[in-house]
């Protein structure tokens, strides 16, 4: 079912933009394939994946009641390992409700305020990490596939833009190193197509799970650039772009990065 | 890992980091010369020289990352009849905290495998010693190299 | 968050050795590590993990800042008679964890 899925969304998807896809559907690679044959063990083990430890939690979470409402995410929801099947393959999402193009994590907290009379849970923080971890899990195996089309463009053409312009102190551009210099080598490290795929991730570095934004400002950090805050709309807009420009890969969240 | 590989990882590895991943010039096999650089090991053998062989210490010639690197300890058997093995204790040559762990077993096992995730403050040589219920003492070593971040993470 | 995921085999032939496996929820801070003030942040890891099988010990682990956060632990314990194996832990500031997996002997 995936592949048909895949298919047909990325001819819609990417018959407008084909000549802007600088890497082909067929040359795409995963982050973990560019990781450490130890990274890459302790991802293909759930039992060794300290990311699971969230997914768990994420688990009791959604069906925890909030306070106020006495409603849980299964009560709207049921079971998520039906319900939010394949949901995460088409994020960041527009939502007309809410205006705005929503990656999970905005998902959860706009579902928690408007539906549960829960409070919005801080970027970061374990709670809404445990959330978006059960909930990305849900989609392992799903292709990315996201729309562009629509209100979405706006935000597309703002991502992608954000993605080919230099930033910080060193005046690099994403594309300069994850479209131009993936599988070249920076110290000992050998630098990834920068695909979202695996978020939110362990990474060894944090010791902790955290979230694609927190990656990507950790990126701009290593260029010496400001970084936005967490929930910035320049960093949806950027998740936006990376789930395009990686569709038809599969999530492998929650994934292990060094 | 076999032998011959770990040494080829640490070599490519050597190449990879350049200046920045400083490797102490140590011998490739592990012997008494560890136990001078490990005040912490030399006080615990207290003298007594361990034989290096019957114990294995996996762990990757390059670390992903010094934060979490994978280690497994491996004792032969066969263990019964005879002695068999109580306690397992690992060092290290520059952590601030030496005495990194201790795996001990109270009632004898016959596959005696102990795996975790340590953490290294930079290229070192770390040392697993195993204590047998006959106070024999075996003990092996292994290099890791730890290099820098290749890009700073301030998040 | 969860204190901890266990797993062992559901049925283990009797003699033989069986793998378990642990992985604990917990930061293992270092006490080297200096928050956004440039405050130390205290130690905090586990210190002593012990795995009991029926109520006997048969494995335990002192541990140090030398373990990674989340510590995972693999080993291997006799299968005796089916019943209980305990899992319990402490670190520094005295909180305890603990979990519980049945082992059925065949």
């Amino acid at each position: 079912m995936w592949p048909v899925l895949a298919l047909g969304v990325a001819c819609c998807a990417g018959a407008a933009t084909a000549q802007e896809r600088v890497l082909p559907l067929s040359e795409l690679r995963s982050g973990v394939t560019f990781a450490g044959s130890n990274v890459r063990a302790m991802q293909a083990d759930d039992l060794a994946n300290p990311a699971m430890l969230w997914v768990e939690r994420g688990e009791k979470l959604w069906n925890t009641a909030a306070e106020s409402s006495g409603k849980a995410c299964a009560s709207c929801h049921g079971a998520a390992q039906t319900s939010m099947r394949g949901v995460a393959a088409s994020y960041p999402k527009f939502d007309a409700n809410a205006t705005a193009l929503l990656d999970i994590e905005a998902r959860i907290n706009d579902c928690r305020t408007r539906r549960q009379q829960a409070p919005a849970l801080a970027r970061e923080s374990e709670d809404l990490l445990a959330l978006t971890a059960f909930v990305a899990y849900q989609s392992r195996g799903a292709p990315l596939a996201v729309t562009i089309d629509g209100p979405a463009r706006a935000a597309f053409e703002r991502g992608r833009e954000f993605y080919f312009t230099r930033h910080g102190q060193m005046n690099i551009a994403c594309t300069q190193c994850h479209d131009e210099s993936w599988g070249k080598r920076l110290l000992a490290e050998t630098i990834s197509q920068g695909h979202p795929t695996a978020f939110p991730a362990y990474r060894l570095e944090w010791q902790s799970l955290g979230s694609l934004q927190r990656r990507l400002r950790a990126c701009l950090f290593g260029i010496r650039a400001e970084m936005p805050a967490p929930g910035a709309p320049e960093l949806t807009d950027l998740e936006l772009y990376l789930a395009w420009r990686a569709q038809g890969l599969a999530i492998e969240a929650p994934g292990v990065r060094r | 890992m076999t032998i011959a590989e770990r040494r080829v990882t640490r070599r490519r590895a050597l190449l990879a980091g350049g200046a920045l991943a400083i490797a102490p010039w140590l011998p490739a096999r592990a012997d008494e010369r560890d136990i001078a650089t490990i005040p912490a090991l030399a006080a615990f053998l207290a003298g007594r020289k361990p034989r290096w062989e019957r114990i294995h210490l996996d762990l990757p010639g390059l670390a992903d990352n010094g934060q979490a690197v994978p280690m497994k300890i491996v004792v032969d058997g066969p263990f019964a009849p005879g002695p068999y093995v109580k306690v397992i204790r690992l060092f290290s040559q520059r952590n601030p905290v030496p005495e990194m762990a201790t795996f001990e077993f109270p009632v004898a096992v016959e596959r005696v495998e102990v795996e975790s995730r340590i953490r290294l403050a930079g290229t070192q040589r770390i040392v697993a010693v195993a204590t047998m219920s006959d106070d024999a003492l075996f003990a092996a070593g292994a290099d890791v190299v730890v290099t820098i971040d290749a890009c700073m993470d301030g998040t | 968050m969860p204190d901890a995921r266990i797993n062992v085999p559901q049925e283990v032939p009797r003699g033989r050795p069986f793998e378990v496996r642990v992985l604990i929820r917990h930061p293992m801070e270092t006490g080297y590590r200096t928050d956004d003030t440039g405050k130390q942040i205290p130690r905090n890891v586990v210190t002593t993990f012990i795995c009991r099988y029926n109520g006997e010990a048969v494995f335990s682990a002192r541990l140090s800042p030398g373990i990674a956060a989340n510590p995972y632990l693999r080993f291997f314990v006799t299968a005796r008679e089916s019943g209980e194996l305990a899992f319990d832990w402490v670190d520094d500031r005295g909180v305890r964890g603990n979990e519980r997996a049945i082992v059925t002997v065949v």
